[in-house]
């Protein structure tokens, strides 16, 4: 074997670098989250204020709320993706004219900038600008206007996310279609499973790991939504669509409260990991029946 | 006799599919090419003038041209950046037997899972107050972004490529040894060949995702590293949007997209989930 200190020279750089861009901001969040910090206040100093900061988000009703409409968003955009992405990645695994293309054409949303996104489907939406809001008018009679009703708001940006991110879901889960086992099914169909024993009793517990691993990459990306919400709806109308990430800028920026914008950061950042962990944990346990499954 | 080709109603569905993934963007293409006396024709699908205006306009004004500049630079500086550290931290990790390395490489990945709002402040800080010599700081720079898009574009290198160094038998480097080869020599005559094809993958994907960022651009310049996604932004934010401008500056934006997509479709999936899927 060769000498390790070659091995941590190569590493050196990365591990650099990624100190510099991903630790120590972090350090320095953790510690500007115990100050009193307005640069442009009347007291510009740092003022040192222990867990206050913590103390006042748990009765900040702005910050809950938009928590919990981020919650509702991701809860909603990733369900419904993982659905479609399972019933299309199904398709995708029998043979039919034109697969490969449909297929290559069907991923061109997620390479697209999330901004550009956010511009498309404000043009789709724009009252007197779009398609949508003319014809949804012209043929059901309905009102639609993103601009002005929360609801439509909301639902368009789960529809959005749907349209950026479904073809993520339906390539991973095909991937996981085509690398399980064939015999089971096969056994199965003999032993006279309908469609659906078949998909409760036998794909669903297979595919388990590769779901919950996409599960946890959707819900830590859809968690942290800022550029396509800024771009579509600006946090409005009202505060409707006004999600974490947009939260959080707009108090550390226009705002400038640094210390507390820390302190939320900072929550966030670890309800997230706490949420990821217990998907980890879902994925380790379920790995583990899979191995003890394969055994018996 | 005709023969009907094999499950056909699958084709139909995936015509429907592909329409709906394929019309907001064929929308923007309308948009961007119609003048303001037609923009506000939701009812007309088809276009069939074109307002070469729309995309004259802001490719000949000079801090817009800036821009797509600076993008340019900034996604090709992170993607040689990230290619060269991966590549030589994928080795290490790869082939060393360095203790902690399996906490190291899940350390990688926790950099990612971070919420970009949650770092903008203390990276605005770092950089505006903290990071400078002199009267030059790291705020507003190329060298800057470049730095920091490594935060999410090397944990994804680092997996992908993971993978597919421990492909490559490690025969072959220690045969090359035996006949006398040095660390250098295995790395460039044997490991790179090899892994050419997800080393490119690797930089295209990081170059995309580079060229995609907005948040940190937007907070972290002001003038001389605006990228093409800030300047998009810029658009909506001032009074009386230019609409056709808009659409025509979006589609300049996700032309790498359309360009490198048949390339990379098939790696996407271990890019964006950080190898778990393969």
């Amino acid at each position: 074997m060769q000498s390790p200190r070659t091995g941590w020279g190569l590493l050196a750089p990365t591990l650099i670098i990624l100190a510099i861009t991903g630790l120590l901001p972090f350090l320095y969040v953790v510690y500007v989250g115990f100050f009193d910090w307005n640069p442009f206040a009347a007291t510009k100093d740092m003022v040192f204020a222990g867990v206050n900061n913590y103390r006042r988000l748990v009765f900040d009703n702005d910050f809950l709320q938009s928590l919990g409409r981020t919650l509702v968003f991701a809860v909603c955009a990733v369900a419904s993706e993982l659905v479609l992405g399972f019933l299309l990645a199904q398709t995708l695994t029998k043979e039919f004219p034109g697969k490969t293309f449909f297929r290559t054409v069907f991923a061109l949303p997620l390479m697209v900038a999330p901004i550009a996104v956010g511009a498309t489907w404000r043009l789709l939406t724009m009252p007197g600008l779009g398609p949508l809001p003319y014809y949804l008018d012209k043929l059901f009679g309905l009102n639609y206007n993103i601009g002005i009703f929360s609801d439509q708001a909301t639902l368009t940006l789960v529809l959005m996310d749907i349209w950026h991110w479904t073809p993520f879901v339906t390539l991973v889960f095909l991937a996981g279609l085509i690398s399980l086992p064939k015999e089971p099914f096969e056994q199965a169909q003999v032993d006279g499973a309908n469609r659906w024993q078949i998909f409760r009793y036998l794909t669903v517990p297979m595919l388990m790991p590769i779901i919950l691993t996409t599960v946890f990459i959707r819900m830590m990306d859809a968690l942290r939504i800022v550029d396509e919400a800024w771009m579509l709806t600006n946090g409005g109308p009202g505060t409707s669509t006004l999600f974490i990430g947009i939260h959080i800028w707009r108090i550390v920026f226009p705002k400038t409260d640094y210390g507390y914008g820390s302190a939320m950061s900072l929550l966030v950042l670890y309800l997230t990991i706490v949420l990821c962990w217990l998907l980890f944990v879902a994925i380790t346990s379920a790995r583990q029946h899979e191995v003890e499954g394969m055994r018996g | 006799m005709r023969r009907v080709p094999r499950n056909i109603g699958l084709t139909v569905l995936w015509i429907g599919v592909t329409i709906l993934t394929l019309f907001p963007i064929y929308w923007l293409f309308v948009i961007s090419a119609r003048s303001r006396v037609e923009l506000f024709e939701p009812q007309r699908l088809i276009q069939t003038t074109f307002f070469a205006e729309n995309y004259i306009r802001p490719l000949s004004d000079r801090t817009f041209r800036g821009y797509i500049i600076n993008s340019v630079i900034i996604a090709t500086g992170n993607a040689l950046l990230v290619t060269i550290l991966a590549v030589a931290a994928t080795y290490a990790l790869s082939r060393y037997r360095l203790k902690g390395s399996s906490n190291i490489f899940f350390w990688t990945i926790t950099n990612r899972m971070a919420p970009p709002a949650a770092f903008l402040l203390p990276l605005f800080l770092l950089y505006a107050r903290v990071l400078k010599i002199g009267d030059w700081k790291m705020f507003d720079t190329h060298i800057g972004l470049i730095l920091l898009y490594c935060v999410f574009n090397l944990p994804f290198a680092i997996w992908l490529l993971k993978s597919i160094m421990d492909g490559i038998p490690i025969e072959l480097d220690e045969a090359a040894r035996v006949d006398g080869a040095t660390t250098r020599m295995v790395l460039f005559r044997i490991i790179i060949p090899l892994a050419a094809p997800g080393i490119a993958i690797t930089a295209i994907l990081s170059w995309v995702f580079a060229w995609n960022e907005y948040l940190f651009a937007a907070t972290l310049t002001s003038v001389t590293a605006r990228t093409i996604t800030t300047g998009l932004a810029e658009f909506v934010t001032v009074t009386g949007t230019n609409w056709g401008e808009m659409a025509a500056v979006s589609v300049i934006a996700l032309l790498p997209a359309l360009l490198f997509l048949a390339l990379v479709q098939k790696y996407i999936v271990i890019g964006l989930t950080f190898g778990a899927v393969k």
